[in-house]
């Protein structure tokens, strides 16, 4: 205990931040792979993919973060699986964030007009290519608002990752404050740098809700 | 009044033979039969629940039937292994509420299934839309999106877009349902000139006066059953109490 903050905490703290930004990246990347396949898999034409997607995202959706964090990285091990923190991390963020984009996408998909898939499907277009050339065109312009708004819930979710010992913002601050012992000026710079990183994405999603207007905006198909 | 199937040397374009569909208990076709010759216009009336649309999106497997037959250029649409996509290509569709895509120009909205259906050249297929969108009428209308046509406008485009497959037979629902009178015309006109064309056509409308123009053969459709069919001149001299009833509120 002892001592003032120094540049070398703040260095700590600006790695930890660094370490939040790539998980947090990893879980939208990760998660956006799972939840574009969930998506797919919500709508497919076969009931048991359908109901497997759905108990997958109900299961996941009824799960804290934290409980998946801590099956993945405690109880993986008791399997004989071992795995490290950042793992043990990106794994359940993916887990966490694939279920929710996939239902978010999934209804993207699913507002898209009825008659847009039976005008595709009257011109003969086969069932990937009504998805790919009518349909996700569409449901892309719809995802983006509520996509990115999700991403701010990523990235204070992975404060959750401290628990497993992953050094991000969160932990980092917590490590400088085992030793400087001054919580409160310690977790307001913690706070203050969550915002800054969430407030302007915040922003955005606003802004690409307000003008999502004209269907072509977001699109420049040539 | 009733005519009678297979009658013709030369095969029909749609043929539908006791075609049944019910959607849960309620029946809404209950033996239906009818057939459309190559070049002809048939037009079906009836009023609204009558089952006329959906007779008419059986045709292009939009719904399927519980029984019966329908044939529509060689395929056998109550197959329940019918080739979904070559019925298609020889099948175009128009429906009440044009249904382009947003996302899209009147020409890429044109060339997207030419190119991806067909595997014709962009170019082509780009040569291709012009032409069509001459036929109705829209060729400076190339490059914009739909949105920022009128509704008749897009509907002439849905048009186009379906005429770019070069389809064997093409089907209308209500398609000007959606339009005020004025656009309703301009529609209107678009569809005449095709038929002068000799194009195949089965229609779904409730614009009387443009049926008694238009039609070789008029189905009058009422509770799930052909009630009476015959040339555009029932429409004025109706043999049942009920076309006559449909005609008197419909004019």
């Amino acid at each position: 205990m002892g001592g003032s903050l120094n540049a070398n905490h703040l260095m700590f703290l600006g790695y930890g931040a660094l370490w939040t930004i790539g998980l947090s990246l990893i879980g939208l990347l990760g998660g956006g792979i799972a939840g574009f396949i969930i998506a797919l898999c919500r709508i497919s034409p076969s009931r048991i993919v359908r109901l497997l997607s759905a108990g997958y995202v109900q299961i996941i959706q009824g799960t804290p973060l934290l409980v998946i964090m801590f099956l993945t990285y405690f109880g993986l091990p008791t399997l004989g699986i071992t795995v490290s923190p950042l793992t043990a991390a990106g794994a359940s963020l993916t887990i966490y964030v694939g279920a929710y984009l996939g239902e978010i996408w999934r209804g993207s998909i699913e507002s898209v007009p009825k008659p847009q898939w039976e005008a595709a499907e009257g011109l003969a277009l086969s069932r990937s290519q009504r998805m790919v050339k009518v349909i996700l065109p569409q449901a892309v312009r719809i995802a983006t608002p509520p996509t990115v708004g999700f991403m701010v819930q990523i990235i204070k979710n992975t404060s959750l990752a401290s628990v497993v010992g992953f050094v991000e913002l969160a932990r980092s601050g917590q490590i400088i404050n085992n030793s400087l012992f001054e919580p409160f000026l310690i977790y307001t710079i913690i706070a203050v740098i969550y915002f800054a990183l969430c407030y302007p994405i915040s922003r955005i999603s606003r802004r690409l809700e307000m003008r999502s207007g004209p269907a072509r905006l977001s699109l420049g198909t040539a | 009044m009733h005519q009678t199937l297979n009658a013709t040397p030369q095969s029909p374009v749609v043929s539908l033979k006791n075609v049944h569909k019910s959607f849960g208990p309620l029946k809404v076709l209950d033996g239906v039969s009818f057939a459309v010759d190559r070049g002809e216009v048939l037009v079906l009336i009836g009023r609204s629940g009558s089952g006329k649309s959906t007779a008419l999106r059986c045709i292009d497997r939009f719904e399927k039937i519980d029984s019966g037959e329908i044939v529509v250029c060689d395929h056998r649409v109550s197959d329940p292994k019918l080739d979904l996509r070559a019925l298609r290509q020889d099948v175009g569709i128009v429906f009440q509420s044009y249904n382009l895509f947003p996302h899209l120009t009147i020409e890429e909205n044109i060339t997207l299934a030419p190119c991806s259906v067909k595997g014709v050249s962009k170019a082509q297929a780009k040569e291709q839309a012009r032409q069509v969108l001459a036929q109705v009428g829209l060729e400076d209308k190339l490059h914009q999106y739909p949105e920022q046509l009128s509704g008749g406008q897009q509907q002439r485009a849905a048009i186009a877009r379906s005429l770019a497959m070069q389809p064997k037979v093409m089907l209308f629902d209500e398609v000007t349902s959606a339009l005020d009178p004025e656009l309703t015309g301009e529609v209107l006109k678009v569809i005449e000139a095709l038929a002068a064309d000799g194009m195949t056509m089965v229609m779904v409308t409730h614009e009387m006066g443009f049926a008694r123009g238009i039609a070789n053969r008029v189905v009058f459709m009422h509770r799930g059953k052909v009630h009476e069919t015959g040339p555009a001149a029932i429409l004025t001299s109706p043999a049942t109490p009920e076309l006559a009833q449909f005609v008197g509120t419909g004019l």
